[in-house]
């Protein structure tokens, strides 16, 4: 069963921009996209430890601002020819507030 | 017609020859194919492998069953021929078939030499040539012993083999140290020191006198010094020998090997060989390399075509148990020679140069023979050394004096070479991903990272790419932008005037960008081109800019931010610095330092704390140093006329009034200006993006220097009599450079491009164009000097906060 928080609303963020959700278990990235899509990464960049929610967004796409690895927001895969992965959460807007699910949350080794 | 063509001996030569053979036409002859072993042709050069166990004999096949019938090949596998009829034309097999021929071949390759010792016919006594003697030597158990004799190549491959599987190992070599043939003494030493790290026992200069045998089988092998060493089997590998027992029956001209003529012909006009029985030129051959030469004209003599075999100079490239050693030309002590020797015990690097007459005449390397290539090149082409004999030995990265051709030395770079230091990218990677179809900079920066970072080693990567692809690679076409569009940087900036693009929008879709609003290399510069382009129609886009730009702060590896405030022209008081060391405290800044430009620089500082720490900043009258940005950074100064008994003018007051002229303005990279009061140059104008040196008579303006990743002087752009003037030349210039360069070029790279000649043109001689450029660099800086600190506290500050903090909510 999952419980649905809310954690702020959308405008919030600035389009193709990202804030910091502090949870327990650490820093989680919640992007806007330009089309307004959202999505929440895990905020370390698995190269160096960059903070992801300090990159530039582009399409479904962040950069982190330390070394350039560019995460597919979608699956928090990195492009290109780097090679790692950081977590996605499940996320959703309802009503102009984000929603994230606590159970996933509070599970950060599951996810 | 088709021809009868008779092949003894199913070796990598003779397998070679065929496969050239069947290339042009596979119609023209009908093969048989002998061969001693049940088996055709495999790799012999990967039984030490099979023997370690890292592959399997499947793995090593050449020629399989299929590749036979494909190509009509009648293969009498586990046959030999008895004689060959030279006066019929004839073979005769082993058992009594009759086979005629229009052209023989002969491949019978070589015998390992057994020495006959006391005892060499025991049950147990074996050689190092053939899978049933590796397979022999795969069946030892861990625990059991084996005697090797012989401490070349072949010995010691099976030695380590078999010490691999546990099998107790003593090596028996008859000279004074491993390898003499290959290495010299001290190599050998390191070789013979890393064998025996691997638990193999390894007794030079130790003569064998007889094997010991019990029962018809080997029990122990007996040195002439008495010592007697137990064994389940024992291995000769001391050497091999041309195979030329039916060739020596038939009547042909045999010397050490059967004699061959360029076109690999006997002294039977109808008799070919080739490999290791034969000899050319009295040499005998036993490398692969000069084998399969040979089996390509073997394949052109058949066919009727011209061809003759060349020996090559030889060096050794190996890998004994996982030590690299190379060895080539000659490295004899002698009259007349001189060595070159590098020794590093603790890496296990050993280097020799054996030097005649200014030549490399002989290389040996043992642990690191990334070089070799360049070394055996010298010897080959007798290259004279005397200009580089000072760095010889460290090989062809440390040559000094400028290479004829920038592509031959980036040639000469071992493949596992680094090329790119900020992303550790080496030379194979490169050059494979370009031949994998990344055929310009960008596609070679986005497939491996390569000089995506700093930039230093884009040269070497475009040198890469011109070796690698040769013609194909046009240099002289500048790369696009990104891979979001085919444009040039150029083409972008000339676009976003001439068709008055004045929003992202515009631009993605106007110019087709294949991509629906960019990426952080293209956005962060169309960014930059528009609001420098139409200051009052477009607006900035934060979101378009690196995070440094964006927050205001330069982002440090750990994810914290610097606060640097500006200090102007490097001047400061006792209550900034009171207001800063307070503010440093208040935010616990774990570092505090002065920086190159004359500033105080606040390192650590939380994302979370910035609005705040300015705020505090600003109260003590301070505003953004923008040492994050692509903008204005410093006017340094010295103390000039005030203070300086040497100063001319007022260096410090004309500092001050640039930047308070300058500051807020964006550019294309960023700009550091200094001003000296006198040629001492104390504040190194002369190195900057900008920079002035009072003299008694007025101002000289520099331009284009840089003190970074390149180092350069700068050009002077005038001289001038007044502070007016200079000002006015200076701000004239910074637009120039706002409005043509290209993103993150600074000006020397600029100016390079344009040439110094067009900038005078624009903002010394022709007044009104100078005029022009102050005035809109007038008009942009009404809207962007503003103080952002100052507008982040009072419009942004929530932003710097996490949007929501669930660890709170968790405690209450």
């Amino acid at each position: 069963m999952s419980s649905w928080i809310d954690v702020g609303a959308l405008d919030a963020i600035q389009p193709r921009g990202a804030r910091v959700l502090k949870t327990a278990f650490g820093c989680v990235a919640v992007f806007r996209t330009g089309e307004d899509e959202v999505y929440a990464l895990e905020n370390s960049c698995p190269h160096k430890g960059g903070p992801l929610s300090e990159g530039i967004v582009h399409g479904s796409k962040v950069t982190c601002p330390l070394h350039n690895w560019v995460f597919d927001m979608a699956t928090g895969q990195a492009q290109g020819a780097d090679d790692g992965r950081v977590a996605t959460y499940p996320v959703r807007v309802e009503a102009g507030r984000i929603l994230m699910d606590a159970a996933f949350l509070q599970n950060r080794s599951a996810a | 017609m088709v021809k009868k063509l008779v092949v003894i001996g199913a070796g990598m030569a003779s397998g070679r020859a065929l496969e050239t053979l069947f290339k042009e036409t596979s119609e023209d002859w009908d093969v048989t194919l002998f061969n001693a072993e049940p088996r055709g042709n495999y790799d012999r050069i990967m039984l030490s492998p099979v023997l370690a166990g890292d592959k399997t004999y499947q793995d090593i096949v050449i020629h399989d069953d299929a590749w036979y019938a494909e190509h009509g090949v009648t293969c009498r596998f586990g046959e030999k021929v008895a004689e060959i009829n030279r006066e019929t034309k004839q073979v005769m097999a082993e058992n009594g078939d009759v086979l005629d021929y229009d052209k023989l071949l002969i491949g019978t390759g070589s015998n390992p030499f057994m020495i006959p010792l006391p005892g060499h016919d025991l049950e147990g006594v074996i050689a190092y040539r053939d899978l049933e003697d590796t397979e022999r030597m795969m069946s030892m158990q861990p625990g059991q012993k084996v005697v090797v004799i012989g401490g070349g190549l072949l010995g010691l491959e099976a030695a380590a083999g078999m010490a691999a599987r546990g099998v107790e190992v003593t090596v028996v070599h008859i000279m004074g140290h491993l390898m003499e043939r290959q290495l010299d003494e001290a190599a050998g030493y390191l070789l013979r020191k890393a064998l025996v790290d691997k638990g193999i026992t390894v007794m030079c200069s130790a003569n064998s006198k007889e094997i010991l045998g019990e029962n018809g089988k080997v029990k122990a092998l007996l040195l002439d010094d008495g010592t007697e060493l137990p064994c389940d089997l024992l291995c000769m590998a001391v050497g091999i020998r041309p195979n030329v027992a039916l060739a020596k029956e038939a009547g042909l001209a045999v010397g050490r090997g059967i004699h061959v003529d360029d076109q690999m012909v006997t002294s039977d006009p109808d008799i070919l060989a080739v490999g290791e029985c034969v000899e050319h030129d009295g040499q005998v051959f036993g490398l692969v390399a000069p084998l399969y030469d040979q089996a390509k004209i073997v394949a052109k003599t058949l066919q009727g075509e011209e061809a003759a075999f060349v020996q090559k100079s030889l060096s050794t490239k190996l890998k004994v148990t996982g030590c690299d050693l190379f060895s080539a030309g000659d490295f004899a002590d002698g009259e007349g020679r001189e060595d070159i020797v590098f020794r590093d015990p603790a890496r296990g690097v050993y280097k020799r140069l054996v030097i005649e007459e200014n030549k490399v005449v002989g290389a040996v390397f043992y642990g690191d023979t990334s070089d070799s290539s360049w070394f055996f090149g010298l010897i080959k082409d007798g290259t004279d050394i005397a200009e580089m004999r000072e760095t010889l030995i460290f090989g062809p990265n440390f040559q000094g004096g400028e290479p004829l051709d920038p592509t031959a030395a980036v040639a000469a770079l071992p493949p596992d070479a680094e090329i790119c230091g900020c992303n550790g990218v080496c030379k194979s990677e490169i050059v494979e991903a370009i031949e994998a179809g990344a055929g310009d900079l960008g596609a070679v920066r986005a497939t491996t990272k390569a000089s995506a970072s700093c930039g230093t080693c884009t040269g070497l990567v475009e040198q890469l790419l011109a070796f690698t692809l040769g013609d194909a690679f046009d240099g002289s076409k500048e790369a696009a932008i990104c891979g979001c569009s085919d444009l040039t940087h150029m083409d972008v900036r000339r676009l976003i005037k001439s068709q008055e693009l004045k929003s992202q929008q515009a631009v993605w879709q106007e110019l087709g960008w294949k991509t629906k609003d960019g990426c952080h290399v293209c956005r962060p510069a169309v960014n930059y081109y528009l609001l420098a382009d139409w200051p009052v129609e477009y607006e900035d886009d934060p979101q378009s800019r690196f995070i440094n730009e964006r927050k205001h702060a330069n982002i440090q590896k750990d994810g914290t931010y610097s606060v640097v405030p500006r200090m102007w022209g490097g001047m400061t008081t006792p209550d900034e610095l009171r207001a800063i060391a307070d503010a440093a405290d208040k935010y616990s800044v774990p570092t505090v330092h002065v920086t190159g430009g004359q500033r105080i620089d606040l390192l650590g500082v939380k994302g979370e704390d910035l609005p705040a720490i300015w705020a505090d900043l600003n109260k003590a009258g301070m505003v953004s140093g923008h040492a994050y940005a692509k903008g204005l950074r410093t006017v340094k100064t010295c103390v000039g006329k005030d203070h300086c008994r040497f100063g001319t003018q007022d260096s410090t007051g004309l500092g001050i009034q640039l930047e308070k002229k300058l500051w807020g303005s964006w550019t294309p990279h960023k700009v550091k200006l200094a001003v000296s009061g006198c040629p001492r140059n104390c504040a190194e104008a002369t190195c900057k993006d900008i920079g002035v040196v009072c003299v008694d008579s007025g101002y000289q303006i520099g331009v284009a220097g840089a003190a970074g990743m390149d180092v350069k002087e700068t050009e002077r752009l005038a001289d001038v009599a007044t502070e007016e003037e200079a000002m006015e030349m200076i701000q004239a210039f910074m637009q120039l450079y706002r409005e043509n360069a290209k993103y993150l070029d600074r000006p020397y790279k600029w100016v390079a491009k344009v040439g110094l000649d067009w900038v005078k043109e624009q903002v010394v001689d022709d007044l009104e164009t100078r005029k022009a450029l102050v005035e809109r660099f007038a008009l942009s800086q009404s809207v962007y000097q503003k103080d952002p600190w100052a507008q982040h506290v009072e419009e942004k500050a929530e932003s710097y906060q996490p949007i929501a903090n669930l660890t709170l909510e968790a405690a209450e």
